[in-house]
């Protein structure tokens, strides 16, 4: 088999976010967290629930072993048996994350999707973000909204914990003294300068930080011709 | 018990400028397009609409109609930014309630308890405290002492759903997998008005499907519409899925070229065929 391209690290970053889960519901949003979601599913984490996208909890092979309408599954939120993993469209080193609009929100300069459930998640289950371009326009100083509610605004709040994100250059999470964002690991060809370059905050690359672990040959396996044979990872991170 | 069936036109002329007006389905799935459509023919305007919204949110922004919306997201789903209602707010054309899903979804449920608030733990922290200065917490009197956001009652003037089935009466039956929230929208109205695919006897409509699948009560409903294809181009599970080539026709015309084609005086006949585009 060829080695693991970048995307299929990604794949392999963001399953690595359900291990130890348990029996929680696995809400990946966006294409590389799905798969990365069934990946785990089918190896490490075999409690994990998953949706077919609606109303239904499926396995992996599709049978239907559930019924999970948003009512449900607003409940199920409201019940902390879940780790959801939600895009960011701007994200800050406390974790604070946008996907409702850019620039002022009284008449925005661009109008993203809303705050849709950000605030609800964040207080009430582990929530991760993905990132599949690494940029400055993502990680920035300060968000134009908090959608997603980050570290030091969460004073109180008792169920609220923002476990990693996943970007195309490497793995990060929030476990310094203050809660500010460091690298946990890089992908393979990713160096400490070009993540900082792309990160418009001051991120923490400790010194000898470790590469982001390759597939196992029976991850790759299912990664290529199970969970994704029609390659469309490729399509959300190139390389 | 009164026969409540009426047409869409009949149904949207006991609405007023200046009401608070919920609309069902979710995102781009079983909108009551044909109830939309036909409010998009009346002068009425200054609405402050209550919405998980999707094309039914564009097509009023678009318009001009809307004062004030009360959502957490507006989607095509398929396609996930709305582009008429993308528009309408980047040049400030209303203005935005905006919270989150779940804060939603409690402020239909305390409307529908006639409760002026219910707590919900979300929004605390998140700037939805910040864009909503109205918006108050409460502390639980317990020893947890835990602080909540006080999710006001988003109580509805009217309501407009769509379902897949329902008697004269005003009893509706969902046949799809999710029955979104259209029971609450209309438990938290004054008046509400469902259309659906297709009117059935009431001894039809009970005895097809497991009872569970009884979303709507009559004692909610004020009207009922028959309105084959009236989600169109939204999803209708199991009726008809979503109209893709006729969503995306929607997104990429400019509003006024839609607007004039199919909700002028002679508008084609609606829903266009499949694979026609709208």
């Amino acid at each position: 088999m060829t080695p693991a391209t970048r995307a299929e690290h990604c794949v392999i970053a963001c399953a690595e976010a359900w291990r130890d889960a348990g029996e929680v519901l696995a809400s990946p949003m966006g294409l590389i967290p799905s798969v990365g979601a069934r990946l785990a599913r089918l190896t490490f984490s075999p409690d994990l629930l998953l949706t077919d996208g609606e109303a239904l909890l499926v396995r992996p092979d599709g049978t239907v072993e559930g019924w999970l309408p948003y009512r449900a599954h607003l409940a199920l939120v409201a019940g902390g048996r879940r780790h959801v993993m939600m895009g960011a469209s701007q994200i800050d080193r406390f974790g604070n994350q946008n996907i409702s609009c850019i620039g002022d929100w009284e008449r925005p300069a661009r109008q993203l999707l809303g705050v849709r459930g950000a605030p609800v998640n964040t207080l009430n289950n582990p929530t991760s973000y993905w990132v599949p371009r690494h940029s400055r326009r993502v990680f920035v100083e300060k968000v134009d909204l908090v959608c997603g509610v980050g570290y030091d605004r969460a004073d109180g709040a008792r169920y609220h914990r923002v476990v990693r994100v996943v970007s195309d250059l490497g793995v990060f999470d929030f476990a310094t003294p203050d809660h500010t964002m460091r690298a946990v690991s890089l992908h393979p060809g990713v160096t400490p300068r070009q993540v900082r370059e792309a990160t418009s905050f001051d991120l923490a690359v400790p010194d000898g930080v470790p590469r982001t672990r390759p597939p196992t040959a029976e991850e790759l396996r299912l990664i290529r011709e199970v969970i994704d044979p029609g390659n469309t990872r490729a399509g959300e991170v190139a390389g | 018990m009164g026969d409540k069936t009426m047409t869409a036109e009949e149904a949207v002329s006991r609405l007023h400028s200046g009401m608070t007006l919920g609309i069902g389905g979710w995102g781009s799935r079983r909108k009551p397009m044909a109830l939309v459509r036909a409010l998009l023919k009346t002068d009425v305007d200054d609405l402050t609409v209550v919405s998980y919204g999707g094309p039914d949110v564009g097509m009023l922004a678009a318009a001009g109609r809307i004062r004030t919306l009360v959502a957490a997201f507006v989607t095509l789903d398929s396609i996930p930014l709305e582009p008429h209602y993308r528009a309408a707010r980047e040049r400030g054309a209303f203005g935005l309630m905006e919270i989150d899903e779940a804060m939603f979804l409690w402020g239909l449920r305390a409307a529908a308890h006639r409760m002026p608030f219910l707590p919900v733990r979300a929004g605390t922290g998140s700037d939805v405290m910040r864009v909503n200065p109205g918006l108050r917490t409460v502390t639980s009197p317990y020893g947890d002492g835990e602080t909540f956001v006080a999710m006001p009652a988003l109580r509805l003037d009217a309501a407009l759903v769509h379902v897949n089935r329902a008697d004269r009466l005003g009893n509706g039956r969902y046949l799809g997998p999710d029955p979104y929230f259209d029971d609450l929208f209309c438990e938290a109205a004054d008046t509400a008005y469902v259309s659906c695919e297709r009117i059935v006897d009431t001894a039809e409509l009970t005895g097809a499907a497991p009872p569970q699948s009884l979303l709507i009560r009559r004692h909610t409903v004020t009207g009922v519409v028959e309105a084959p294809g009236g989600a169109h181009f939204t999803s209708c599970a199991p009726d008809y899925g979503r109209d893709e080539a006729a969503q995306r026709g929607y997104a990429r015309t400019p509003w006024p070229e839609f607007a004039a084609h199919y909700l002028g005086g002679d508008a084609p006949a609606y829903p266009p065929a499949a694979g026609e585009g709208a």
